[in-house]
């Protein structure tokens, strides 16, 4: 063998080492291993085996995701105003927007919560906190619909929220930002002695889901961040991370790093519902709103409530402690079992387990390193299942896969890290791009997580989708954990910024799915059954029309006698009974929205025209082959007798 | 007669009754917008005519508009009201045969279960080619020479729908009430033989 010929063979051999090991080590990075992508199809006319609720951040909403494909299906509005379904603008929808500040149109959701029974996922309703004008939302899963909005007074900033008990007998609302409670003026650097925190306690109806503001614990002013209920052995307790226990007022990022731990709020829930129920506390004057959906009048009102109940840490002895956990921290997770309680210290270097029945032992045995305020704050050590080791940079939240491992996001360090809940090793890591916040395992908050995947929401893209200028999208990131390794299988973007998000199999909620609303069962007060029944009234100024649409008209579409001034009621009944056959309905110059009316539902949309002519309205929604038909015009006087005219079918 | 051959034509009878629980035609109708699963679906019973699921008659009616077809409204069809008439008259002939146990009534009774038969399939082909013919000169889709009558037995493309016209469970008692009165008519027969030849 000549000379060359060795130097080409080692040339070869050398090459093709570098391309297996560059094939091997960018799994992240893009060259991924062949059976990836199709592991993630799911083929046309195929369904999603996963529904994925992740939160829409500052767009207030909630967007349902399919797994593994990671599809986006529909987005939810829940506490932002969406023309494109008519959500706030409508008369029907308007009230669910209201709150003690009047009309607010956008809010910030994070944490989606899905309703459980017997500490699992039971399709029925998902909760969702809005964090800026403290705000709990449900969610109807059969529908998909916005049913319940109620606000919490006392809060500033409902972040730690809504997180279900076992039987999600109740919702929970722990305000991020301590305020003086009642509101008062009075300095910022009275922080410490004036300012306080509300955690509330919201009981959810376990057959209509209606919630009700049943009770308030109020706290020292500390910065109540998230939460979980316990499950098991520890269901009557609900565990809530506090970071801020400097009481610090400025500089927070500073001043409220400076102790070395913070604390998991433990609180005996079932005990200090007991006590309220037993008349306990006080009744406090508030204002809140309380808004609440109709099925069948497809309206919502919206109410004032004046009182709330409220609890102090002397009216709950023995319900109430303080667990320290390193530094500043963000998630505290219960496992499937119940007994550990992890916490997701933002500085801290370990991620500490905590124990449920120790802490139990050590509320017994009186491990107590000082009172604050009144609350117990029981021995860190006491309380300590064990601590993970050099697990990455800045843990935020864990989920479980139900096979005896964790799953941690760490912001700082970018990357998923699993761990085992037997010896609390680290066993694997994977980066995430880039910088993860929450994860969510399908079930992996509850007691029967279905431990296939494990999705990374990330707060930041950079360079990993086309650019769209400055602003780039924020993404979710699909792994596959059944195996010993996790593997990347799919990026895909998301709305707004994704904080928490749960998920479950699609059986559980496919089956419950509505195909419409019937119109037999439509009691709006200004619904029209039948076209025969179609006509224009006018009250005074006001001009309503009962409308009607199906395929493809609507009655009546000639209309005379509105005069300017006149505010018109446009009451649209879509006769339709059948499977995906919306109409919309807009109306030139409407200073709102159009309406988008499902099969069997009315929608009111109000138009204040503003000069005489005739005008045109149309059906938004393409409903069929002569929607462009789909049409009618009405004509505007200046003054004149104001009789209303229209064709009669 | 045998005894079981009594009871045996009794069941017959009693078989037809089957069409009161369930239909005897079933027209689908299958289109891009309705796919397999979501199809639309008539079902033609001795008493009435219904949609496969509570809105699909209405939906029907509502898609027909737009080729001038009329609504198809139930309590306009008379046939609807004597149908069930017909079938517990063949029920009571039947029985009468079974308890006669007289063959001739048998083949009476099977002669009118065909006549039956062949009638309703004639009324029902009619009614098809009416709705199918007698179109509005208004109607939206006007298309030269297109008619939308379904297949009296089949599978037919009407514009962007495929009807499927098949008999149904219904038709099957009928079947089997007739298969089972023709039974009898014929093992009857070889018990008289038996009989005769033994009796000498």
């Amino acid at each position: 063998m000549s000379t060359q010929t060795l130097l080409r063979l080692m040339v070869l051999a050398v090459s093709a080492l570098i391309m297996s090991c560059s094939g091997n080590n960018e799994a992240g990075g893009g060259a991924l291993s062949g059976d990836a992508a199709s592991r993630v199809y799911v083929a046309p006319g195929e369904k999603d085996e996963f529904y994925n609720f992740v939160s829409g951040g500052f767009s207030g909403q909630l967007a349902v995701y399919g797994l593994p494909s990671g599809r986006l299906f529909r987005v939810i509005p829940v506490f932002s105003v969406d023309p494109e379904k008519g959500w706030g603008y409508t008369e029907e929808t308007k009230p669910m927007l209201m709150t003690s500040h009047g009309f607010v149109p956008w809010d910030d959701a994070h944490h989606p919560d899905m309703s459980q029974t017997g500490g699992v996922a039971d399709g029925k309703w998902v909760f969702i906190n809005g964090n800026n004008t403290p705000r709990i939302a449900r969610i109807d899963l059969t529908d998909f619909r916005t049913k319940e909005i109620i606000e919490i007074p006392n809060a500033a900033g409902n972040h730690s929220s809504p997180f279900s008990t076992e039987n999600s007998e109740y919702v929970v609302a722990g305000t991020r930002f301590s305020v003086p409670i009642p509101q008062e003026d009075v300095s910022i650097q009275q922080y410490s002695e004036k300012f306080k925190g509300a955690l509330s306690f919201v009981k959810v109806d376990p057959k209509s889901g209606n919630m009700n503001l049943d009770f308030q614990l109020l706290v020292p002013g500390f910065d109540y961040d998230l939460a979980r209920a316990g499950k098991g052995p520890s269901k009557d307790w609900m565990f809530m991370s506090c970071y801020n226990s400097e009481q610090a007022n400025t500089m927070k990022e500073i001043n409220a790093s400076q102790n070395d731990k913070d604390f998991i709020v433990a609180i005996n829930w079932k005990k200090c519902a007991e006590l309220a129920a037993a008349g306990k506390g006080s009744m406090m004057n508030v204002d809140y709103a309380h808004n609440v959906y109709n099925d069948e009048t497809h309206s919502a009102s919206h109410t004032m409530k004046k009182q709330v109940r409220v609890l102090t840490a002397d009216d709950i002895k023995g319900a109430l402690f303080y667990m320290p956990t390193p530094k500043s921290p963000h998630g505290c997770d219960v496992d499937p079992s119940g007994e550990l309680i992890v916490g997701g210290g933002k500085l801290a270097t370990v991620i500490p387990v905590m124990s449920f029945s120790k802490m139990l032992k050590a509320i017994e045995g009186g491990k107590v390193d000082k009172m604050i305020a009144g609350i117990p704050v029981l021995n860190y050590k006491e309380c300590l299942a064990g601590e993970v080791q050099r697990p990455g940079l800045g843990p935020l939240h864990t989920e479980f896969d139900g096979k005896g491992f964790a799953y941690t996001s760490f912001f700082v360090s970018s990357e998923i890290v699993k761990w085992s809940l037997k010896d609390f090793k680290v066993v694997d890591r994977v980066p995430t791009y880039y910088s993860i916040g929450h994860l969510c395992i399908p079930g992996g908050n509850s007691t029967k997580p279905w431990g296939k995947y494990v999705i990374a929401y990330n707060k930041i893209t950079k360079d990993r989708y086309l650019p769209t200028g400055p602003e780039l999208t924020q993404s979710a990131q699909l792994f596959d954990i059944s195996g010993d390794k996790m593997k990347l299988l799919l990026d895909f973007p998301t709305i707004g910024e994704p904080h928490y998000a749960v998920a479950c199999p699609a059986d559980m909620i496919m089956k419950n799915s509505k195909k419409m609303y019937q119109i037999t069962e439509n009691k709006h007060p200004y619904a029209t059954h039948k076209e025969a029944d179609t006509r224009v009234e006018r009250k005074g100024n006001e001009v309503h029309v009962y409308m009607t649409s199906i395929r493809s008209h609507f009655a009546p579409d000639n209309i005379e006698g509105v005069k300017v001034g006149d505010k018109v009621y446009w009451h649209v009944t879509n006769l339709e009974q059948d499977w995906d056959v919306p109409h919309g309905f807009a109306v030139i110059g409407a200073n709102n929205s159009e309406a988008l009316i499902m099969p069997g539902e009315t929608c009111t949309i109000v138009w204040e025209p503003k000069k005489a002519g005739v005008y045109p309205f149309y059906c938004s929604d393409f409903c069929s082959a002569l929607h462009q038909e789909m049409q009618g015009y009405v004509r505007v006087s200046n003054g004149g007798s104001g009789q209303l005219t229209w064709n009669k079918r | 007669m045998k005894a079981l051959h009594r009871m045996l034509m009794a069941t017959a009878a009693l078989a037809l009754l089957g069409l009161f629980a369930f239909p005897m035609w079933s027209i689908w109708l299958e289109a891009p917008q309705y796919p397999k699963g979501s199809e639309l679906g008539i079902f033609v019973h001795v008493d009435k005519v219904e949609g496969s699921r509570p809105n699909d008659l209405d939906n029907i009616n509502n898609l027909n508009h737009y080729i001038g077809m009329k609504r198809i409204e139930p309590d306009a069809i008379p046939e609807l009201q004597y149908m069930p008439m017909v079938v517990i008259a063949l029920v009571g002939l039947g029985l009468l045969a079974a308890a006669l146990g007289r063959r001739w009534v048998i083949v009476v009774w099977l002669m009118l279960l065909v006549a039956a038969g062949t009638v309703g399939m004639i009324d029902f082909y009619q009614w098809e080619y009416d709705y199918g013919h007698n179109l509005d000169p208004h109607a939206i889709i006007k298309i030269d020479g297109m008619s939308y009558q379904p297949p009296l037995i089949g599978s037919k493309q009407l514009l962007n729908f495929t009807a499927h016209s098949y008999p149904s469970i219904g038709f099957g008692f009928i079947v089997l009430a007739f298969a089972l009165g023709a039974f009898v008519w014929w093992s009857a027969r070889a018990t008289v033989n038996a009989t005769e030849r033994q009796s000498p």
